[in-house]
């Protein structure tokens, strides 16, 4: 069994170093999906190798990506790149951009043509009955239930901001997933949110877009960014993108996208062509996520079994190196998983790579196993341990022959426990773009579409499962007959 | 063989008459104090008993020697050594040490108890397992059973496994901490029965602690009285009944003797 977890690591941290494609990458959302799928039919065309990397984190960790070099391009907004990447509060033209990112060596298209701004949209006969048609008019009902994602919630061009222009004083806001709002919104848990102008989904369902009568939002023209050192026949591909898909045609690609759940068919609209043959090989896709999933596990548990089982062993011995051990493993435990990830992206050796993600899950391996052994070893009776002293065997032998074989079904409890949690946990994976089941995961909850979450939710469920027997298994093997024997 | 083994007894007796000495050992646990400053020598091959009611510090002596407890000041002497951190390792492999509850090892088989020293010694294996029949023979324990694991065994049986692996490297001194606390009564007669032929023929310092009286006077050479962390009187049971030197040493005897008329 041991040799498989070390070809399992190795498999795992070497995917960051794949052959010299052009990688591209997009934001999860609908909308970034496609245009990181024109990108890639684009540079395809033009006769590159492009690989793309679909719905990574937020602006933070794709510009981070960016400039480490883990990543070529991806499609931006220019009101975003104004306000998160530049910092900048004042209005600036497309030129004065362009030359801020270029000292950054990062370089951006010319818009391809449509503007995806912010909008707050409401159930249209709701809107109508209050008559409420801008913004400004919310001030009258401070009482609506608004339902933001967290990201409009935290921007510096989004919800405070827009409250103090417009002078609102709204008393029920709270953060929702953006897929999940329109759901709410469409069964009235919530009266307004905030849409991206392009969204299928405002004319799906029939909602009314508020009028931004103090022009408050910003323009959200689309764009790519790249890397000035990226081959100049492919930005000149890019290029040819410019000016050639304005905001219906835009709407019109998000909706084809979130009607077939394929962006790569959505994407081919675009082109007029008939679509590529996407690889529709069912089992084989969610075989590759779930291998990759198992990969991901593995190698974090076999880091976290040789860091874990030692810092467990110190930490059974009462004093203020285990108190100092269990306390920071605990607090590791209290990150959450998002923001662990988002951590460690910005920080050198890390960035979008599985080896962040194998981190990450690593951290969260050490608790369970720590605390597990220190309590396997603490519970061994004080008879047994002068016993073992007694005989005059040296402080590692007593470890190694006596302590650790009776403490053996504490701590194989201890890393059952951290594999079964890890498989859940390791879905986040997908939001760094490593993959695994994360991935069908995550796109089905942006598109709201329980058949795509299930093709990643039950594979990890039945993951969890066979990992479970797998460890009842290695317990027939690792923990001493004379332990499993009934008094 | 018994006379030549006799003769060597009276012959180590005169030149190294005391296997272990202790020099105004004392031991405390942060403000309690488990052992006043006490002075105690035990012979070579006789068998010396510690009795004294529960918290006396007649446990605390074996640990002491056994070097598992530091001693807060004094020091003690095994056979002419004095023990140090630098040679409690070799000198814990001269003593076999049994305590109530057995300490065996529920991982492993009784034969795998027994031997789990010499093994990590590198003894030979035949010596090994001549030495593991002899100790079978000694201690009457059935060798079928030494495939079992200690939850296999009774009571009584898991006792003598803690013998054999106390016996098993062929120590000078004996340490016993209430062998047969754990024991119901009927299997405690028999066995004590039983030990006081092996230390006949063991003919080996030995040590033992307990709390009973009767099994003080069945066993000792020398019985040492405890009280409160301090050596109360040593002699043998005569000494102590003819010639008690306090009262606690009188009701002491006189509690022991009602038990044992109820």
């Amino acid at each position: 069994m041991k040799p498989v977890f070390p070809i399992l690591l190795v498999i795992a941290v070497s995917c960051s170093a794949q052959a010299r494609q052009i990688v591209i990458a997009s934001k999860k959302f609908t909308e970034s999906y496609v245009l990181g799928e024109i990108a890639k039919r684009t540079l395809v065309n033009a006769g590159f190798a492009a690989e793309l990397r679909q719905g990574m984190g937020g602006t933070i960790i794709l510009w981070q990506a960016l400039l480490q070099g883990e990543i070529w391009l991806y499609p931006e907004y220019t009101g975003t790149i104004a306000e998160e990447i530049l910092k900048r509060k004042e209005p600036m033209s497309t030129d004065e951009m362009g030359a801020l990112l270029r000292q950054r060596g990062v370089g951006m298209t010319e818009e391809l043509g449509f503007n995806n701004t912010y909008a707050l949209v409401m159930q249209r006969n709701r809107a109508i009955k209050l008559g409420v048609h801008q913004i400004s008019n919310l001030r009258t009902y401070p009482d609506l239930k608004v339902g933001l994602t967290h990201e409009f919630l935290d921007r510096q061009d989004g919800w405070a901001p827009l409250s103090a222009r417009y002078g609102l004083q709204m008393r029920n806001v709270r953060g929702v997933e953006h897929a999940l709002g329109y759901a709410a919104l469409a069964n009235g848990s919530i009266d307004l949110k905030d849409a991206y102008s392009t969204d299928a989904r405002i004319t799906e369902n029939d909602l009314a877009v508020l009028d931004d009568d103090l022009h408050f939002f910003p323009q959200y023209k689309a764009v790519f960014l790249y890397r000035l050192d990226m081959d100049v026949r492919a930005v000149a591909a890019l290029q040819k993108l410019a000016h050639t898909l304005d905001q219906s045609q835009m709407a019109r690609l998000n909706s084809e996208a979130e009607r077939t759940k394929d962006y790569a068919l959505a994407a081919s609209l675009y082109f007029d062509q008939k679509p590529v043959a996407s690889s529709n090989d069912f089992i084989r896709k969610i075989a590759g996520w779930t291998l990759r999933h198992l990969e991901l596990v593995a190698a974090s548990l076999l880091l976290g079994i040789i860091a874990g089982v030692p810092l467990g062993i110190l930490a059974s011995r009462p004093g203020p190196v285990s108190n100092f051990i269990l306390a920071i493993s605990g607090v590791i435990q209290t990150i959450p998983s998002l923001a662990l990830l988002a951590l460690l992206v910005p920080l050198p050796f890390f960035g979008i790579s599985p080896v962040t993600a194998v981190f990450a899950l690593f951290l969260y391996n050490l608790l369970p196993i720590i605390r597990n052994t220190a309590t396997g070893l603490q519970e061994i009776p004080t008879a047994v341990r002068e016993s073992a002293a007694g005989l005059g065997l040296e402080p590692n032998a007593q470890l190694w022959k006596v302590f650790l074989p009776l403490a053996s079904r504490t701590i194989l409890a201890g890393i059952k426990t951290s594999a079964i949690i890890n498989v859940g946990t390791a879905t986040v994976a997908a939001l760094i773009g490593v993959g695994g089941l994360g991935e069908p995961i995550i796109s089905g909850l942006n598109l709201n579409d329980y058949k795509t979450i299930l093709q990643g939710a039950i594979p990890a469920a039945l993951l969890a499962l066979l990992v479970q027997f797998f460890f009842d298994g290695l317990e027939r093997v690792f923990i001493p007959k004379g332990l499993r024997l009934k008094q | 063989m018994i006379a030549p083994i006799n003769l060597c007894r009276e012959l180590q007796k005169d030149a190294l008459s005391k296997m272990i000495k202790l020099r105004s050992v004392s031991k405390t646990f942060g403000t309690t104090v488990a052992l006043h400053e006490t002075n105690l020598d035990v012979p070579t091959g006789d068998t010396t008993v510690l009795i004294g009611p529960s918290g006396c510090g007649k446990s605390t002596i074996l640990k002491l020697i056994m070097g598992l407890l530091e001693p807060t000041s004094g020091s003690i002497e095994i056979d002419a050594e004095r023990v140090s951190q630098a040679n409690i390792l070799r000198l814990r492999r001269r003593i076999g040490y049994v305590i109530q509850e057995g300490g065996l090892f529920a991982h492993l088989t009784a034969r795998q108890n027994v031997l789990l020293m010499a093994k990590h010694l590198k003894e030979p294996v035949e010596r090994m397992e001549t030495r593991l029949l002899e100790l079978c023979e000694l201690t009457h324990f059935p060798e079928y059973a030494l495939q079992r694991y200690p939850v296999e065994l009774s009571g009584g049986q898991r006792q003598r496994v803690s013998l054999m692996r106390a016996l098993v490297l062929k120590p000078s001194v004996l340490l016993l901490d209430e062998p047969f606390g754990a024991l119901d009564p009927m299997v405690r007669a028999g066995l004590q029965d039983e030990l006081k032929e092996i230390f006949k023929r063991l003919q080996q310092t030995i040590m033992m602690v307990t709390h009973d009286m009767a099994e003080a006077a069945f066993f000792a050479d020398c019985i040492v009285l405890l009280n409160e962390g301090r050596k109360v009187q040593s002699g043998t049971l005569e000494d102590l009944r003819t010639t008690p030197e306090s009262d606690f040493v009188h009701e002491f005897l006189g509690a022991q003797r009602a038990l044992e008329t109820i």
